[in-house]
């Protein structure tokens, strides 16, 4: 699991001694890249990107039983300007491919793709002419979650190790600026 | 005027307010997921597990069988004959090479009802995601469970011997 924000409290001459974690808890000081991720880690914003079953799934781990909002992305946005990660929930057709693309490149910085289940990911049973084998022909995945489709449980489970690759992100700029295939760390 | 108000907007609020506190009094349905796990239902196809005998052989046989009834073409086997010196599998041939796409792979179990041997099995596994795709070739020593315990003490066993004797 994630450290706790808590962990990280500092503390100077006026503030309370560490005993009174409440008062304590006002108090933040760390490397600025750190608290950076930590933000963009526990605040990914999913676009609605559902194509096909997948998408159930998707929907239901946004429900009570699964509540993704334990990790703050229960926001889906359907504007690609206010989403963080795209999941591509579902089969890509080749016709597609070209509107998921220009979605992606609508978004705003930084930005990370999860491929969610075995269609998505590699075309699954569809090897054929209509359907993209593997959506990172066309965007740069994040991660890949296997599946058909991934359970609520195994999205989260992905949405987990995505949230560790951005805690893992060390930029010196605060916004990327080459490429993202130049700046992509090595996992 | 009145008595509108409290049949329109009062009382079906008041209704509805009693619903969820009713509602209150039940368990949280959410289940805290990466520190507990849901019960998996007992017919869950995830994660194959290549299965052994009790004395540590190999159940699978290298029949290509599980490839054949893929339906997503996602199983490559490559068998080779035992001989005495090397036995893997009671039969005549083994997987020298098993490898399952995990990627293309959409857990349907054919595989599973294909095989003669019951040598593949889909268990409750489902932690899979990862971040790049050569990770998800699953091969035999990823595939196959562990050695069984009594078989492999005595392996231990045997092989401690023959290194104390001469």
């Amino acid at each position: 699991m994630p450290k706790r924000i808590q962990e990280i409290v500092a503390h100077d001459s006026m503030t309370p001694k560490i005993g009174d974690v409440e008062k304590a808890g006002s108090v933040i000081v760390g490397n600025l890249n750190y608290l950076l991720n930590q933000a963009r880690a526990n605040a990914l914003w999913p676009l609605t990107f559902g194509l096909a079953c997948c998408a159930i799934e998707m929907m239901s781990t946004v429900a009570s039983r699964f509540d993704i909002a334990r990790f703050g992305s229960e926001a889906f946005r359907a504007t690609p300007r206010q989403a963080d990660v795209m999941i591509v929930a579902g089969r890509v057709s080749k016709k597609m491919a070209p509107v998921l693309r220009q979605i992606y490149d609508q978004m705003a910085e930084p930005k990370w793709v999860i491929s969610m289940g075995a269609c998505a990911s590699s075309g699954g049973v569809y090897n054929n002419y209509a359907i993209v084998q593997g959506v990172d022909q066309v965007v740069p995945v994040d991660v890949y979650v296997p599946g058909c489709p991934p359970s609520p449980d195994a999205l989260l489970y992905g949405l987990l190790k995505l949230q560790d690759k951005v805690k893992r992100l060390r930029h010196n700029k605060l916004i990327e600026l080459k490429p993202r295939e130049q700046e992509r760390v090595n996992v | 005027m009145i008595t509108e108000v409290g049949r329109d907007v009062i009382r079906p609020i008041l209704t509805g307010m009693l619903l969820t506190a009713r509602r209150l009094k039940r368990d949280k349905t959410t289940v805290f997921y990466p520190e507990k796990k849901r019960q998996p239902f007992p017919r869950t196809r995830w994660r194959h597990v290549l299965k052994r005998y009790d004395n540590g052989l190999e159940k699978c046989i290298g029949c290509s069988l599980c490839a054949g009834a893929c339906p997503a073409k996602c199983i490559y086997v490559e068998s080779e004959y035992n001989t005495d010196e090397e036995r893997c599998s009671p039969g005549e041939r083994y997987a020298k090479r098993y490898e399952i796409n995990m990627l293309r792979c959409i857990f349907c179990g054919f595989c599973q009802e294909a095989c003669p041997t019951g040598a593949i099995v889909l268990r409750s596994d489902f932690e899979l995601a990862d971040y790049s795709r050569p990770d998800f070739i699953y091969t035999k020593e990823m595939l196959l469970e562990p050695m069984p315990e009594e078989a492999g003490s005595e392996r231990d066993s045997e092989a401690a011997g023959q290194a104390s004797a001469p």
